[in-house]
């Protein structure tokens, strides 16, 4: 455990001293909040706006209105849940440049021959990568959530809608699913960085990584799939194996030799 | 094997179709400065890798500090200290920074103890809040030296630990090698500099794949060249050719100018009676001296022997 710890700090020693990467793990949940916040003023503050979107909301969430439910707050409770695909989204796009970068940022800097020649194993050693990439991208899309939680009340004018944002579907989505598919975006990145010997071409791959989530957040969008608590617990336990299966083959394919005696 | 720190039988690792070493067999004593001298691509780091348990052998074993190579790898690469060719360091983080991660990777007890220790050891005290990539060259190499001990390994693997370092931090490490040598530490040299072998090993294996010859600098030299003694004459020395040429102890002779070099078996017996002979025959023998075959000459021979076979 003292093992990973030294990874993750050491990680965080490097990573945090690049200002751009600092950038995209704080800008891009208050980017996307900020949008988010904005569109929602938008359309509660304009009638038109939401006559609109009531009019083209999927017949599959419509169904969801409650019985005698303003359309309007219907229109602005599915606003809300599209945009709370994006905090799940998030944490599976922030760290897949410091991941991507981790073990072939290491091949480059001729500092992974050290590494490995200390006493640590392979999976302490790619916990320590995964944990390094994975906590400030959680943390920084929980905090994302926190201040549109908190920016959706103001603009309301009240807890009408808190139901909605923090009802028990949701919040496994965000505090549970969003860190798990941010684990299985990283182990594929680790996996990518360990196989490649420029880290270019290491972000480019992992950036295939986002395609399946991209199908949720558009299901969402076009009423195919409507975010539900279970189905929410259903992607959780999916993404679980899913990270297990990752994580054993992540451990698997770094192949010590390989990268030492291949790497030009 | 308790006072072994290294064995090697029959160590092979091949690369695809390319063997790198070819069935070697070594044993290194505890406390020894083992050298090894070889061309580029010669397998030297991927020995020295192998037996800090980094790769695996295709072939035959090894026990490092006891521990049989395979068998328990964590252990191994605990009681080795490793210097790799680049000191590939965190170039971003502080030099003291860039010891604490590895003393602690390491458990060592006193991390920051021993990173004080070793910074002040090599002379990088006062820079320890300073970014590695700051560094020069001598200081880089000597702050990797300082990762490479901190576990206070009682083998120490280095790769050219002096390469591309300016005479004054190349002197500055051999000396600090010196050091670790008089601490009882067994030290593994792969270098490319012949003088800086014959200063600090106290046996060198000329290596190409395979082992070409193992044995002490004076060994090598005497093996390949045998002892060869210059008799320094007042007088043109050809005239006591014919004389020294009949002594049964002379296996070659040659006269140069005013001197007199001849191949002898055993100097410290057959000098005083060449001396008394050539005095007797009417020679004034000025001085005596034994001719050293550089380490450079005894290495370019050995690999020119290897091509031939």
């Amino acid at each position: 455990m003292n093992k990973i710890r030294t990874i993750i700090r050491k990680e965080w020693a490097e990573v945090f001293r690049n200002k751009m990467v600092v950038s995209v793990i704080i800008f891009l949940p208050l980017l996307f909040t900020a949008m988010m916040l904005a569109f929602l003023y938008f359309t509660t503050t304009s009638s038109s706006s939401a006559d609109a979107l009531a009019m083209e909301l999927p017949e599959q969430f419509a169904a969801l209105c409650g019985e005698g439910e303003e359309l309007a707050d219907c229109v602005t409770s599915y606003i809300m849940t599209q945009f709370l695909v994006m905090y799940i989204f998030v944490p599976l796009i922030i760290p897949i440049n410091i991941a991507a970068y981790s073990v072939v940022g290491e091949k480059t800097h001729k500092s992974l021959e050290p590494l490995l020649a200390t006493p640590i194993s392979t999976m302490e050693l790619l916990l320590g990568k995964m944990l390094a990439a994975v906590i400030p991208a959680v943390l920084a899309t929980w905090g994302g959530f926190l201040i549109f939680v908190a920016g959706t009340v103001i603009i309301t004018g009240g807890f009408s809608l808190i139901g909605t944002l923090l009802n028990v579907g949701w919040l496994a989505a965000i505090l549970v699913l969003g860190p798990l598919l941010s684990v299985l975006s990283v182990c594929f990145c680790l996996m990518v960085s360990s196989r490649v010997n420029d880290p270019r071409v290491a972000e480019q791959i992992s950036s295939v990584i986002i395609l399946p989530v991209m199908v949720l957040l558009f299901g969402q969008i076009i009423g195919f799939l409507v975010f539900s608590s279970a189905l929410a617990w259903l992607l959780s336990l999916v993404a679980l194996i899913l990270d297990a299966i990752m994580m054993f083959l992540c451990v698997q394919l770094f192949a010590r030799e390989s990268i030492l005696t291949r790497w030009k | 094997m308790s006072d072994k720190a290294i064995v090697t039988e029959n160590l092979s690792r091949r690369f695809g179709e390319i063997l790198a070493v070819d069935q070697l067999s070594l044993t290194i004593a505890k406390g020894e400065v083992f050298g090894f001298l070889g061309p580029n691509g010669a397998g030297k780091t991927t020995t020295v890798r192998m037996l800090t348990a980094l790769i695996a052998p295709s072939e035959g074993k090894a026990w490092v500090n006891g521990i049989a190579l395979g068998r328990d790898d964590t252990a191994i690469r605990k009681s080795v200290g490793l210097l790799t060719e680049t000191p590939g360091l965190y170039e971003q983080l502080s030099a003291a920074r860039n010891l604490e991660i590895f003393a602690e990777l390491y458990e060592v007890a006193d991390v920051a103890g021993q990173v004080e220790k070793f910074l002040r050891m090599l002379g990088l005290w006062e820079r320890r809040n300073d970014q590695a990539g700051t560094f020069s060259k001598g200081m880089r190499q000597k702050l990797a030296i300082a990762r490479a001990l901190l576990h206070e390994p009682a083998i120490v693997f280095l790769d050219e630990p002096t390469s591309g370092l300016d005479p004054a931090s190349a002197r500055l490490v051999r000396d600090f090698i010196k050091l670790l040598k008089a601490e009882g530490r067994t030290i593994v040299l792969c270098t490319h500099n012949l003088d800086e072998a014959d200063q600090l090993c106290d046996r060198i294996g000329v290596f190409r794949t395979r082992m070409i010859e193992v044995g002490t600098p004076a060994e090598l030299r005497r093996n390949l060249f045998g002892r060869r003694v210059a008799f320094h004459l007042a007088e043109p020395a050809e005239v006591y050719l014919p004389l020294v040429q009949s002594n049964p102890s002379v296996t070659e002779a040659l006269a140069v100018e005013n001197k007199l070099l001849l191949r002898l078996a055993d100097p410290e017996t057959e000098n005083p009676g060449l001396v008394r002979a050539l005095v007797q025959a009417g020679a004034n023998v000025q001085f005596v001296g034994e001719l050293r075959h550089s380490l450079e000459d005894v290495y370019l021979q050995l690999v020119k022997e290897d091509d031939n076979e």
